[in-house]
């Protein structure tokens, strides 16, 4: 299994800042191995996050994205206590999610 | 526009581009990249794994490293990196930590630490043995190195990696001191430490291991020390080998008092 991702939420204000690092190889499918086969392509394509359980962020990603990707988004109306998850899926069909509490 | 005003804008323009040059170095410009890559260091993530690893049931037996003693007591982590490498009673030797971390491997859980040491960097146990070092890294952030220095082991090893970071050899005659034994050298835009004495908090000993944000990877100190022999063009050290322990101890024993920001992000 995917290994977990790191989610930290900071509500400042009318808004809370959540900054999402992401355990994926990322591979772009354009690179070639050491006995010249191509490397098949392995990334995130779809991420979404939750506040609350609604859905406030979706995104296509594609094989330009770097690995270990970090991702940084602002919710408006978060406050401390509230629960931010974020989910990927990837073109294997692999996903985790995870949730943090906004601090 | 009449024909002044535009020329005086274009002078303006121009001294406003000559003065953000002047302003910001290549190393400086180097630097804000590093401190935007901060937030979301990756080698959190390695940090995560490490923390699991180490408090996880594996290997044939089946057990944990908790209890673990890598220099402060069986099971104390904090405070353990500031002070490797050091001797080790139980193994007559002296120890940094990734080669600690596989006699505890090898003594604790019972994994074959001679085929952990064989395997490549980032494969297998070896990812496992860097994650591990990682997370025992970042336990001690912001605290001071001080290695211990007084046993007869800690003084020979010193010595002798005094020696092989003056050594010259290989094809293009290159030694460690090379590169790291003047102030002001660099490799293309990094700047590069002198290492002969404490070159700071956070440099050099202080910051490793590291996440290479360009091949994304998680280096500590071992693989380090081998890319830096080769790119010296010398044959690759052994993992844990004498003599990449003994360069450790010389660079570790010249950065007391550096406060260490390891795992820290290199371009």
């Amino acid at each position: 299994m995917a290994d977990p991702m790191r989610i930290r939420a900071q509500a400042s204000g009318d808004k809370a800042t959540v900054r999402v690092l992401m355990s994926h190889e990322m591979e772009s499918g354009q690179r070639k191995d050491a006995a010249g086969n191509t490397v098949p392509a392995w990334f995130i394509q779809e991420v979404t996050a939750s506040h609350n359980g609604k859905q406030v962020l979706a995104a296509e990603w594609g094989p330009a994205v770097s690995k270990n990707p970090f991702l940084q988004f602002a919710v408006k109306g978060a406050k401390a206590g509230d629960k931010i998850a974020v989910t990927w899926k990837d073109n294997k069909g692999a996903t985790r999610t995870d949730e943090a509490t906004v601090s | 526009m009449n024909k002044h005003s535009r020329m005086a804008l274009t002078i303006g323009l121009a001294l406003a581009a000559g003065s953000v040059w002047a302003q910001k170095s290549a190393s400086e410009g180097i630097d804000e990249y590093r401190a935007m890559l901060q937030d979301g260091n990756p080698a959190e993530l390695f940090e995560a794994k490490g923390e699991d690893l180490w408090k996880q049931k594996r290997g044939p037996k089946n057990a944990s490293l908790e209890k673990c003693d890598l220099g402060k007591g069986p099971g104390v982590v904090k405070g353990a990196f500031v002070e490797l490498p050091r001797f080790f009673a139980d193994t007559n030797r002296m120890q940094d930590l990734e080669s600690r971390l596989v006699t505890c491997m090898e003594t604790l859980q019972g994994f074959n630490g001679a085929e952990i040491a064989k395997t490549p960097f980032g494969r297998g146990e070896m990812a496992n043995v860097t994650a591990l070092a990682t997370w025992i890294a970042a336990e001690s952030k912001g605290m001071r190195f001080n290695l211990p220095y007084a046993h007869s082991q800690e003084k020979t090893f010193y010595e002798v990696g005094k020696r092989l970071f003056f050594q010259r050899g290989g094809p293009h005659d290159f030694s460690c001191a090379s590169c790291h034994g003047e102030e002001g050298k660099r490799i293309r835009l990094q700047d590069l430490p002198l290492l002969t004495k404490n070159p700071g908090d956070g440099i050099g000993f202080a910051a490793w291991p590291a996440y290479r944000v360009s091949n994304g990877q998680m280096w500590g100190m071992q693989l380090r020390l081998n890319d830096c022999y080769r790119q010296q063009r010398f044959p690759y050290p052994g993992f844990g080998s004498d003599a990449t322990i003994a360069l450790a101890t010389y660079l570790g024993v010249n950065a007391k008092g550096a406060k260490s920001v390891a795992p820290s992000i290199k371009r």
